[in-house]
This record gives structure tokens, C-alpha cells and sequence, in this order.
């Protein structure tokens, strides 16, 4: 048992998988030599060489096709999407050809790759450099969407991805990175599809993404000691596959369901989620399904417009407070 | 088989007799199959688009006969020529054509995706310029895995206009990438001439230099010229030479899409590339080589047996079953996205 940060345990789920597998490469720009823009990578060029471990030019077209032309004919590729807000350049391997070509080939493409992008705000970047972007990648049948939230499930989640043999866009919190948590020794295989409560409650569920899993949890803590409310706290992991089953059972026992998003309001992951709750387990409600969202807004750079457009811990406590009692 | 060695001495060149009929019974069946398909649309049998390629089929038979076993193809959505080339049963083209369940995906990916993984076709892209830094990708593969292998990315004159053309290229040139590609310059991106929205005469040979790459244009009309380039460039790049980049002249004698009827063209400008039709100058080249007219009557009627065949089956075949319908979305068979 080591502690790790959420960065290290970046580097240490891809050596994990890069000594497993040979057919294991990685690609991506400044991931090599640099060790990648948030020393997310430092090291496994030196551990894996040159063959294996490669930088390339700015070109996320051409690293996301290549990705996907290796997975075709045998290997299993990581490319690394510097910032996730850059799949706007390479969309089409993202949304066409990645998700499609085995669905359009009647099963004769196969397409094992992950995709690895830095996702997020509180870097105070701006509108191009800091957007949650799960939901761009949610809606595209096909693919396979992750977002880890501690330093364990970075490289459970990220094992799991390399060996899944769909693409997966795996989405890494930036302002997670130096975060740290308790990692066991030795090989971690996690489950893609498996959400996890991390604090159990009666009185309300809460489903949180990335960062905002620890926004939630602190609420959680707030609301407990100030309020006397006892949440549950899910972290969902993967939208795609859906853990369903976790989010539906704590609903039938709290009655009671808030989405805390990074995402921009419209069409945001807990969008979903929240019609599958009213479809299914609509007698269960107790109230009103409740997201709490950035807004439809692009992201500002200035520290404090930024802190101030994400669920903040106040905002979250403040909204499901005063949810439950009205 | 009316072999003349004593009349044709260069039977022996460097191509060879059956090499040549090989490339002359690619381009006719290439021929006969999209001009079958032109008559089955006309009949509505052919749903959907369809790209045809007639008067470009040198191109796919020069390079898909030089290639080996094991050797990989990636198309554009005018791709049933290079399908076909690789060996792909005629069949399995008009079905897919025909939105038929004899079809080769059995019709879940129409006429721009036809892809047989097992006769080394990639799959054919209907997203400008998607291909070639997948194309890179495979490429990369070979090399990492020191395999022999060769990937060769086809595509229009329009791509060399896109982004991942740009990328793609300078990325193989980096890693020295055993990809080759083919620009089949056919004049016309869409509707418009190549020549009105490119800065360079050659759209694909005056951007080779930008990648450190030598400038190839070739005679895309002739199946032995691009045959000659083909092989050239495999060595090439199975020697570890890196990635070619090749522009063939040609034309297409169709439209764009099915939708088209051309009249954008210049008269007189199809009559003229008539003359260099494909078809029609191997016919002569295998004459002046001394092959006999009988021999390739065979071919031709052989040709035409089996796509004649190859529609009846396509029209006998029922329509896709809907228990395929959400098949094959991941990779367990299913679409299933949630417990």
C-alpha cells in the first residue's frame, strides 16, 4: 500500500498494462520524451523505449487514426488527446469512425484503443482549455466512456479500459492530478460499468462525475453536520456502460435523486440518468429530480469567475437543502 | 493460353503474360460489375449513393495486382473498384450495393463501407480524407511488429485539400511508415474542377516536397505504368524506405455520385479521355504483345458469366433480416450500453 497522486497513478496504470502486453503502445504529443504536459507520463519512455512510448507531431487527426489503424490490425494503441477540449479537431475519429466501423463492417472491424485526454476546469485556462466534454463523447453509440475520480479507480479504470476491446475515451480530471489517495501494491484490474457508493445515506442520493465526486462527498459531510441530512454518494465512473442498477437501488432507498455535472447544462450526463430514474423508478420518488450543473455557458479563464460557475460544495449543500426542504 | 514468345519477345519484360492478363481481367471485371450496377440503380435495385469508378479502373487493378497476400487496402466511398480488385466476389459487392443480406456487410454499411477484412480491404471511408492516418496506423503496426506488410491508402483529388491529408503524410514521413499513397486525380473534386480550388498544378506530386517526398505523377490510364509505380514503391517501403506518395491521371466517364449527370464538364473533354479509356489501351497493349484476340474474348465472357451470376443471386437474395439490426454495435455483439 503506497499513496499515490491521481497523476502518478496515471503513469503507473500504463506501465501496468504497457509490461502486461506488448501489443500495448502509447502515442501522443509531448508523451514521450517530456513525459507529457502534466507529468502524466514521465518515465515510460525511458521504461518502454522509443518503439513503444512516441511523440507526435500536433496533428490529433493523425494520432487519433493512427490509433484506431493499429487497433484494426492488431495492436492495442493508447493516444493521448492533450486537452479533451482538442476532440473538436479529430471529432470524426471520435463520432464516425472509431464507433462505427464494426456496426458498418457487420462485426469485421475491431477497434481496441483508448483514449486518454486531460478534461476539465480549475487550471483558470479559459473557454478552450478547460471544458468537461463526457457529454460529447456519451451520446455516440459505440463507444465507451470512463472518468475516474481517485487515484485507485485511475488505474483500475484504466486497465480495464486498455483490455476492453471497444474504444474507450478515458477522461481524466485535470484538477484531480495532484490529488493523492491509498493505492495497494501490485497488479489493480478494475470493471468498466460499475459505479461505486462511497458514502452510504438515507436520505438522498447523490450521482457525481470526476471532480465533482469529492465536491459531492464534502456536501454530503456538510449537509450530515449542519442539517442532519444523510446523503449517499454514488460515483458513477462510467457513462458508458451504465451502472444503472447502483443508481436505481440507492434511489428505492433515499426516494430522492440529485446529478452534480461538470458538464454544461443541456443534454449533460445526468440528463440521462435522471429520465432513466423517472422512467423506471418514478413511484420511488419521495420529490423532484434535481441537476445541479455548470450553466449553458462557456467557461471564463479569471480564478474567481471560474470557481464561481462549477458546483461549488455550497452550491450543491445550498440546492439539495433546500430541495428537501420545500 | 496463345503464348507467341517468337512475335513478342517482351512477354518476358519485367510484367509477363499472365501478370498482364491478370491486370486486364481485374480492369474488365472492375468494368462490368459498376456498369452493372449503373443498369441495376437505373432499375432501382441499387439503393442509397453509389460512386462509380469507370474509366479509373487501372489505378485499382495496377495496384491491387502488385500487391501480396497480406497487403492492405483502405478506400474511399468509390471504392467498389479497389473491393473488387482484391478479389472480393462480384456478388458480394452488388448485394451490399443492392442492400441485399448476400451483400458484404449485409447491408449495414451500404456502398461507401464495403470492407472484407479477409481479402485485406480496410474498409472504405466516406469522411474526406479519414483513411490516411488510419492507413498510418496499420502501417505502424507492420512496423513495430516487423511485419512485410504494406498499407495503401487510395483517394481523390479532392483530399489533397483536407487536414488529415496534411497530417497524414507528414506523420508517415516522420516515422518512415510503410504506407502508400495513391491520389487518383480524376479533374474533379465534386462538381468542381481541382484546378479551381487547389494552388499547386498537382494537387498530390506539388505536395510531396513539403514531406520530403520525391514527386510522383503517372499515367493513371495505363494499368502497366501504374503497375511499374506500384512495385517500385512497395519494395520501397517493405525495405524500409518509408511512405510514397503517387498521383495517377485519370478520369471518371460517370458523375460524381449517381446523383450526378457531369454537366459541368467541358465538351468534348470525356470523348477525349474516352480515347484513353483504361480498358481500351490494354486491350491493344495485349495485342502488340501478341496475345490473341480469343484469349481475351475468354476473359471478357468469363467476366460477364460471373457478374451476370453474380446479379441473378443478388436479386434472388432476400432483404437484411431485422434480427441484425442493433448487432455488432461493441464488441460482444450487442448494443447494450447499460445494466
Amino acid at each position: 500500500m503506497a499513496e499515490l497522486t491521481y497523476r502518478d497513478a496515471v503513469i503507473r496504470g500504463i506501465a501496468q498494462e504497457m509490461a502486461r502486453d506488448e501489443d500495448v503502445v502509447f502515442l501522443g504529443e509531448d508523451v514521450a520524451k517530456a513525459g507529457g504536459v502534466f507529468k502524466a507520463t514521465v518515465g515510460l519512455y525511458e521504461q518502454f523505449g522509443p518503439l513503444r512510448v512516441r511523440d507526435t507531431p500536433i496533428s490529433e487527426q493523425a494520432i487519433l487514426g493512427a490509433a484506431m489503424g493499429a487497433a484494426m490490425t492488431g495492436l492495442k494503441p493508447i493516444a493521448e488527446i492533450m486537452f479533451s477540449d482538442f476532440f473538436a479537431v479529430c471529432f470524426d475519429y471520435i463520432a464516425n469512425e472509431f464507433p462505427k466501423s464494426r456496426y458498418m463492417t457487420n462485426g469485421q472491424t475491431k477497434c481496441p484503443l483508448v483514449v486518454r485526454t486531460g478534461n476539465g476546469a480549475g487550471s483558470r485556462f479559459g473557454a478552450q482549455h478547460s471544458q468537461s466534454v463526457e457529454n460529447w463523447c456519451m451520446m455516440i453509440p459505440g463507444l465507451k466512456v470512463v472518468a475516474p475520480s481517485s487515484p485507485i479507480d485511475v488505474i483500475g479504470l484504466l486497465a480495464a479500459s486498455v483490455r476492453d476491446p471497444d474504444p474507450v475515451i478515458f477522461l481524466e480530471h485535470k484538477s484531480l492530478y495532484a490529488t493523492k489517495g491509498e493505492v495497494p501494491d501490485g497488479e489493480i484490474l478494475d470493471k468498466l460499468g460499475t459505479a461505486k457508493i462511497l458514502r452510504p445515506g438515507k436520505d438522498a442520493t447523490i450521482v457525481a462525475l470526476a471532480l465533482m465526486v469529492p465536491r459531492a462527498l464534502a456536501a454530503a459531510e456538510k449537509l450530515a453536520k449542519e442539517e442532519g441530512i444523510d446523503c449517499e454518494v454514488i460515483d458513477v465512473r462510467s457513462l458508458v456502460p451504465l451502472d444503472t442498477q447502483t443508481i436505481l437501488g440507492s434511489v428505492a432507498k433515499t426516494h430522492r435523486c440529485f446529478s452534480v455535472e461538470e458538464n454544461p447544462r443541456l443534454c449533460g450526463w445526468g440528463a440521462e440518468i435522471m429520465s432513466i430514474i423517472a422512467d423506471e423508478a418514478f413511484y420511488d420518488l419521495d420529490g423532484p429530480l434535481v441537476r445541479i450543473t455548470t450553466p449553458h455557458c462557456p467557461l471564463p479563464a479569471a480564478d474567481i469567475l471560474e470557481d464561481a460557475i462549477l458546483p461549488t460544495v455550497d452550491r450543491i449543500a445550498e440546492r439539495i437543502k433546500r430541495t428537501l426542504n420545500s | 493460353m496463345s503464348k507467341k514468345p517468337a512475335q513478342s519477345p517482351a512477354l518476358n519484360d519485367d510484367i509477363g503474360e499472365a501478370t498482364r492478363l491478370e491486370l486486364y481481367r481485374s480492369q474488365v471485371n472492375i468494368r462490368e460489375a459498376e456498369q452493372r450496377a449503373y443498369d441495376l440503380f437505373l432499375q432501382n435495385l441499387v439503393k442509397g449513393t453509389s460512386h462509380l469508378s469507370l474509366g479509373q479502373e487501372a489505378v485499382a487493378a495496377g495496384f491491387a495486382v502488385a500487391m501480396k497476400k497480406g497487403d492492405l487496402s483502405f478506400c474511399t466511398y468509390r471504392g467498389h473498384a479497389h473491393t473488387l480488385a482484391r478479389g472480393v466476389p462480384v456478388e458480394k459487392v452488388l448485394g451490399e450495393l443492392m442492400q441485399r443480406d448476400n451483400g458484404l456487410m449485409r447491408g449495414k454499411g451500404g456502398s461507401m463501407h464495403l470492407t472484407s477484412e479477409e481479402h485485406g480491404v480496410m474498409g472504405s471511408y466516406a469522411i474526406i480524407g479519414a483513411h490516411l492516418p488510419i492507413a498510418c496506423g496499420a502501417a505502424w503496426r507492420a512496423q513495430y511488429k516487423k511485419q512485410d506488410d504494406v498499407s495503401v491508402c487510395f483517394f481523390g483529388d479532392g483530399t489533397t485539400n483536407i487536414g488529415a491529408f496534411h497530417e497524414a503524410l507528414n506523420f508517415a514521413a516522420v516515422w518512415k511508415l510503410p504506407v502508400i499513397f495513391v491520389c487518383e486525380n480524376n479533374l474533379y473534386m465534386e462538381y468542381t474542377p481541382i484546378a479551381d480550388v487547389t494552388a499547386v498544378p498537382s494537387p498530390a506530386g506539388d505536395r510531396a516536397s513539403a514531406y520530403g517526398l520525391e514527386k510522383i505523377v503517372i499515367d493513371g490510364n495505363d494499368a502497366d505504368v501504374v503497375y511499374r509505380a506500384a512495385i517500385k514503391a512497395y519494395d520501397k517501403a517493405r525495405a524500409g524506405g518509408g511512405p510514397s506518395l503517387i498521383e495517377c491521371l485519370t478520369y471518371r466517364h460517370s458523375g460524381h455520385s449517381r446523383a450526378d449527370p457531369a454537366k459541368y464538364r467541358p465538351e468534348g473533354e470525356l470523348e477525349k479521355w474516352k480515347e484513353r479509356d483504361p480498358i481500351k489501351i490494354y486491350r491493344e497493349r495485349l495485342k502488340a504483345f501478341g496475345i490473341g484476340d480469343d484469349v481475351v474474348a475468354k476473359i471478357d465472357a468469363d467476366v460477364k458469366r460471373v457478374v451476370d451470376e453474380a446479379t441473378e443471386a443478388c436479386k434472388a437474395s432476400p432483404n437484411p433480416p431485422m434480427d441484425i439490426l442493433t448487432t455488432d454495435v461493441y464488441a460482444d455483439g450487442g448494443f447494450a450500453w447499460r445494466n
